[in-house]
């Protein structure tokens, strides 16, 4: 008995002296230009995350894409050359996580990304099998705003997108599920994000007269239309996406956003989840430890998706530790496996279930719809 | 389209047009006065939005410790450039400008309680933190190569850009906020509907370019300016000091662009690199203007913002390719009609 342990003792300690390199996660994000207000609260998230997981030390080496899809590449290459690293988190924005794929994939190094298009992960192949994202796909979200619209008597719809990769994304997902299901979409319009100005394209909106319109737009900028519906006296319902679900976007909207609906991850509104939603624990954590390092209000669902990118990661680091050592090609093998093994791995955001097909494995509870009442987010039920 | 709509549009367009003359003018001097093509312009305006934006929120605004900094970067270099050259005399005008300037903003914005004031001395706050950093920026970043070429200059400019975005996003970080309008007015002309922010915006245009046509015209200091515009070399055998026009030209561009910011904060949404788009469209019109005639720059920039306007209403997705492609006719135009003039190196 005593040998027994003994031995097991040493091997522990065998176990220990040789898994002496740390784990390097390399995270691209977009701290500065177009994505900022995105990249920043992901890149405070990171300064959250645990230091050790499994008594492993890990190491992040957070770099700067500033929303350029060619410096995102070359911050991947120097993360994989130099560095070493084990992981890829990143990028914030899609064009720069579809750049990075190729990249990753010829290094066999696994890729969380934090940008919301589903051409990240899908199709399925060769290349994208070392990708994986948190975010929920633009499709969810647009199934559930056009299930919200025929729920509400909805039949004619308008359409206003950012004249960039997010509003063509949202309009093609839209368009076609508004299509299946009766809905008429009756003008279709674009905008820039730094517009000072949107009066041709609202006035176009208006003279389609639609039951509803949609805002296709992220951030403070996705104010700008609906400021502007309001000041023309549209008196239609008005939805926005997920992109909008930060504090920044109630505070510039003001009234002027009363009453607009908007699907979202669940920790937009964690507090007002039911007890019995495993989500709302996470999520609620998340939140208090944003809130304590950076002021109370300040937390928003961007940095949430870098916290699940660090969720799914600790789960899958003991699985990897147990089959090579970091810092090989098989312990990222091993860690891309473990990863996509992921099972009911509950995030901020959502429940992680991943499949060899699936790379992002979030359902129908990773999205809700809210409703802005009194300048606060109100889940709707 | 009806009449209504375009009536709409047209009123759209000529606010916007407004801002962009501002900044044309801005620049059509800037360049005029100093061979500067001052792509920073359009942060200024950011500046000028944004910082008021901080005083009504009661907060100091980041820009300050740009202020000082620069002032006191400034006052270093010339105090000892002065002391090398024995000029004790310029001492006093150094000091005041760099350290004793911003000192005194400083003080007011931690003396008084910033969200309480009545609105103007707020302008005027936000105005005194910004439009001093025209000539700063004018001594550290151009001064020294003054007698450079337009095309090092340029260069220069593109620097001082990235610099100041970089800062802007610093200070005021990512989001972007508004100010609440000048007046709550609204008036009912005919069908169309006019608020009192755009009577601001068309009224302040106004009163600031024939402000600008009264100084170039009737003062000593705007007649120093345009003889330095007209032939440096000569300027400066008259006596007139070219670094005192950069700078005093460079303060002016700087009072528009943040005038101009402080008008859009209540219509638009302020980002800290919004400006450089709103300046590149008043270049535009500048360079309908072939950057030295004041009113065609200003008509060009009139044209740009109705253009933008009714672009916007008719194919939304390429209204930035249209205003933009403007310049293309534009240029071939001014190449064909002006003969072409060897720049003296």
């Amino acid at each position: 008995m005593k040998l027994k342990s003994l031995l097991a003792a040493l091997f522990s300690i065998a176990a220990v002296s040789a898994a002496q390199a740390d784990i390097n996660v390399g995270v691209v994000l977009s701290a500065t230009g177009p994505a900022a207000s995105l990249g920043i609260p992901e890149k405070n998230t990171f300064a959250l995350m645990p230091t050790t997981v499994a008594g492993q030390k890990i190491n992040y080496i957070v770099l700067d894409d500033a929303s350029d899809t060619t410096t995102a590449v070359k911050n991947t290459r120097k993360l994989i050359s130099e560095d070493k690293v084990d992981v890829i988190i990143g990028s914030t924005i899609t064009p720069n996580s579809l750049a990075m794929i190729d990249v990753v994939a010829e290094a066999e190094t696994p890729m969380i990304s934090m940008a919301a298009s589903a051409r990240i992960v899908d199709p399925m192949d060769a290349k994208r099998a070392w990708v994986f994202k948190t975010p929920q796909n633009d499709v969810q979200m647009s199934t559930a705003i056009v299930e919200h619209m025929t729920n509400g008597n909805v039949k004619t719809v308008g359409f206003i997108g950012f004249s960039d990769a997010y509003g063509e994304g949202w309009w093609q997902e839209f368009s076609k599920i508004a299509e299946l299901r009766k809905i008429k979409v009756v003008a279709s319009e674009r905008y820039n994000r730094t517009d000072t100005s949107v009066t041709g394209q609202v006035l176009k909106l208006m003279s389609a007269n639609p039951d509803a319109i949609l805002i296709a737009g992220s951030g403070t900028p996705a104010a700008l239309p609906q400021k502007t519906l309001k000041e023309k006296g549209y008196k239609g319902k008005i939805y926005q996406t997920h992109g909008v679900a930060n504090n920044d976007f109630l505070r510039v909207g003001g009234k002027d956003v009363e009453g607009t609906l908007l699907p979202a991850g669940p920790v937009l509104v964690a507090a007002q989840l039911p007890d019995s939603n495993p989500i709302k624990k996470v999520a609620l954590d998340y939140i208090s430890k944003y809130e304590a390092a950076y002021g109370a209000g300040s937390v928003s669902t961007f940095g949430a998706h870098a916290w699940d990118a660090g969720l799914l990661l600790q789960n899958a680091i003991p699985a990897a530790l147990k089959k090579a050592q970091p810092g090989t090609k098989e312990f990222r093998k091993a860690l891309r496996d473990a990863l996509e093994g992921t099972k009911d791995v509950i995030g901020a955001h959502g429940v992680f279930t991943m499949s060899p097909m699936d790379h992002l494995g979030l359902d129908q509870r990773a999205r809700v719809m809210v409703r802005i009442e009194n300048g606060k987010w109100v889940l709707q039920k | 389209m009806d009449l209504q709509i375009a009536l709409l549009l047209g009123q759209d367009g000529v606010v916007n047009g407004a801002i962009y003359a501002l900044l044309a003018l801005a620049l059509v001097l800037v360049f005029a006065v100093t061979r500067v093509i001052f792509i920073p312009q359009g942060e200024f305006v950011a500046y000028g939005a944004l910082t008021l934006v901080s005083v009504q929120a009661g907060k100091v605004p980041g820009t300050l410790w740009l202020l000082l900094g620069a002032g006191l970067v400034v006052a270093a270099i010339d105090i000892a450039l002065a002391l090398r050259v024995g000029n004790r005399r310029r001492l006093p005008a150094i000091v005041g400008w760099n350290l004793v300037l911003p000192g005194a903003v400083a003080g007011a914005l931690y003396g008084l309680d910033l969200a309480q004031l009545p609105m103007a001395l707020q302008v005027v706050l936000a105005l005194a933190v910004v439009v001093p950093l025209g000539p700063m920026v004018y001594r550290l970043a151009y001064q020294p190569l003054a007698e450079a070429s337009v095309l090092v200059l340029l260069i220069i400019s593109v620097a001082v850009h990235f610099a100041l975005v970089g800062l802007g996003l610093f200070f005021f970080g990512a989001e972007g906020s508004r100010t609440p309008a000048f007046s709550d007015a609204s008036f009912q002309l005919g069908t169309l509907n006019v608020n009192g922010q755009t009577l601001w915006v068309l009224g302040a245009s106004f009163a600031l370019i024939v402000a600008l046509y009264a100084f170039f015209g009737r003062t000593l200091y705007g007649k120093a300016l345009r003889a330095t515009a007209i032939n440096r070399v000569g300027a400066r055998l008259m006596g007139i000091s070219t670094t005192l026009a950069g700078k005093l030209s460079f303060a002016l561009a700087a009072l528009i662009g943040a005038f101009s910011g402080i008008l859009i904060a209540p219509i638009t949404t302020v980002y800290y690199d919004t400006g450089f788009l709103v300046g590149l469209k008043g270049f535009v019109g500048a360079i309908i203007g072939g950057l030295v005639s004041y009113p065609l720059a200003a008509a060009g920039a009139l044209l740009v913002g109705l253009l933008e306007s009714f672009s916007s209403f008719w194919a939304s997705a390429f209204k930035e390719v249209i205003v933009f492609t403007l310049i293309i006719p534009v240029l071939l135009w001014r190449s064909l009609t002006s003969h072409h003039v060897e720049e003296e190196e």
